[in-house]
């Protein structure tokens, strides 16, 4: 998806410039625009796309509410610049549900994997970039990527029941 | 806090890169995974005028064994290292110590070079490098060179590159499958080590401490080192940590 897309607004010859042009697809609309080159792609999400569902918890890297997928893999969008996402294909927790919730966010649902709801997003997408592997990560691979979001609300349990029930739905109970 | 103003240049090629940071008008940065920079540019503690972007350089975006060495280009990300087998398996130390780095958000956009050059003293990395004689490339207006790691990490934050030089890649000559570990003590997964250390049981062996100095310090035992305090840690403790650590590192190694 991501391969085929140029960037527009862009000096030819790499000049350096406040302003560039950015192309991307978020949640599979393409999105083409000017921003500053400061702008960091958690704050272009959340105020130029409008989708306020990634959340801002730290804006260091440390507690992982800002996860979003890029290109597939699981990125924290405070610690891009929304210009370094020119060309690539984002997906945020609005893109998750189609005509039902997905089954990470059904399993965070029935699990009660919540209770503010403030890193809630960052888990699912997290979550979402585990259960689309082609072979369940082993224990200890779940355990390293829940590391890299923080809950101060629940003590985790229902976020690992939730993640141990959305896995379990997607690769069945093999390698649990 | 968001970052301060800069200009954003997306170099096309090691040449163009160069180019740009050589401009002595301007303070130019480079700009690879952005995991150690961006956090750095949120709370402002650096203002570079520009920013080179260099992860879009195809030269650069490549790792590859050639003759027995290992080359890592600056554009690699350290998950991608994680997932090359001839990585996992000719350079066990490397990998094992990239899988302590963070969490794996972070290794998807973080660059093995990119973590050698910011050099924070408690990295793994630099100690990594150390401990398996790793050489890094580096081209600049003046031409292209070659620096030894030892050579390497000068200071908390500071290598031997000049300002207008540019990491192009980190090459790691051949290992003979010697036993190796990795170990660290950090105060939560995937925090900054307090102390780790890097042992490969080459011969003679070598024994690379992170977090105990300004640079990476090699040792013979480690009674030979001098660890300093501060909010994370004792002086006191950092020495225990040290002895624990290469007791457990040296037991793990000597079964590989």
């Amino acid at each position: 998806m991501s391969g085929d897309i140029k960037a527009v607004g862009k000096p030819s010859t790499a000049e350096p410039s406040a302003l560039c042009g950015v192309r991307m697809h978020i949640n599979g609309h393409l999105v083409e625009t000017e921003v500053e080159s400061r702008l960091l792609l958690s704050d272009f999400l959340r105020s130029r796309a409008g989708l306020s569902g990634t959340h801002i918890g730290c804006e260091q890297g440390v507690c992982g509410a800002c996860t979003v997928l890029l290109d597939g893999a699981a990125v924290r969008s405070c610690l891009m610049l929304a210009v370094q996402a020119d060309g690539c294909a984002i997906r945020t927790v609005e893109g998750l549900a189609g005509d039902e919730l997905s089954g990470v966010q059904r399993a965070f649902h029935e699990k009660h994997g919540m209770q503010c709801g403030f890193c809630t997003p960052g888990f699912l997408m997290t979550v979402t970039a585990l259960a689309e592997r082609t072979e369940r990560p082993c224990a200890a691979e779940v355990a390293d990527h829940l590391a890299g979001n923080l809950c101060r609300c629940t003590g985790y349990r229902n976020i690992r029941a939730a993640v141990s029930a959305a896995l379990d739905e997607r690769f069945g109970l093999e390698g649990a | 806090m968001k970052p301060p103003p800069f200009d954003y240049a997306l170099a096309e090629s090691v040449e163009d890169a160069v180019r740009l940071l050589a401009d002595t008008e301007r303070e130019a940065k480079v700009l690879a995974g952005g995991q150690s920079l961006i956090p750095m540019l949120n709370m402002r503690l650096a203002r570079p005028a520009v920013l080179v972007d260099i992860t879009r350089i195809e030269d650069l975006r490549a790792i590859r064994v050639e003759h027995g060495h290992l080359h890592i280009g600056a554009g690699m990300r350290q998950s991608t290292v994680l997932s090359t087998p001839e990585a996992r398996q000719g350079w066990p130390l490397l990998t094992a110590a990239i899988e302590h780095i963070g969490h794996p958000q972070i290794r998807n956009r973080g660059t093995v070079c990119g973590s050698l050059v910011h050099h924070d003293p408690a990295a793994e990395l630099p100690a990594v490098a150390v401990a398996l004689d790793a050489r890094m490339t580096a081209a600049g207006p003046r031409g292209t060179r070659t620096i030894a790691a030892e050579d390497f990490f000068v200071g908390m934050f500071q290598t031997a590159l000049e300002p207008d030089e540019l990491l192009t890649e980190v090459v790691f000559p051949p290992l003979a499958g010697e036993g190796y570990a990795f170990e660290e003590i950090q105060r939560t997964h995937g925090d900054f080590a307090t102390v780790g250390v890097a042992v490969h049981l080459s011969k003679p062996a070598r024994i690379v401490f992170c977090g105990v100095g300004s640079t990476p310090v090699r040792v013979t035992s480690p009674e030979e080192l001098d660890p300093h305090g501060d909010v994370h840690a004792s002086a006191a403790y950092r020495r225990d940590a040290a002895k624990a650590l290469l007791e457990r590192a040296m037991e793990k190694a000597a079964k590989r």
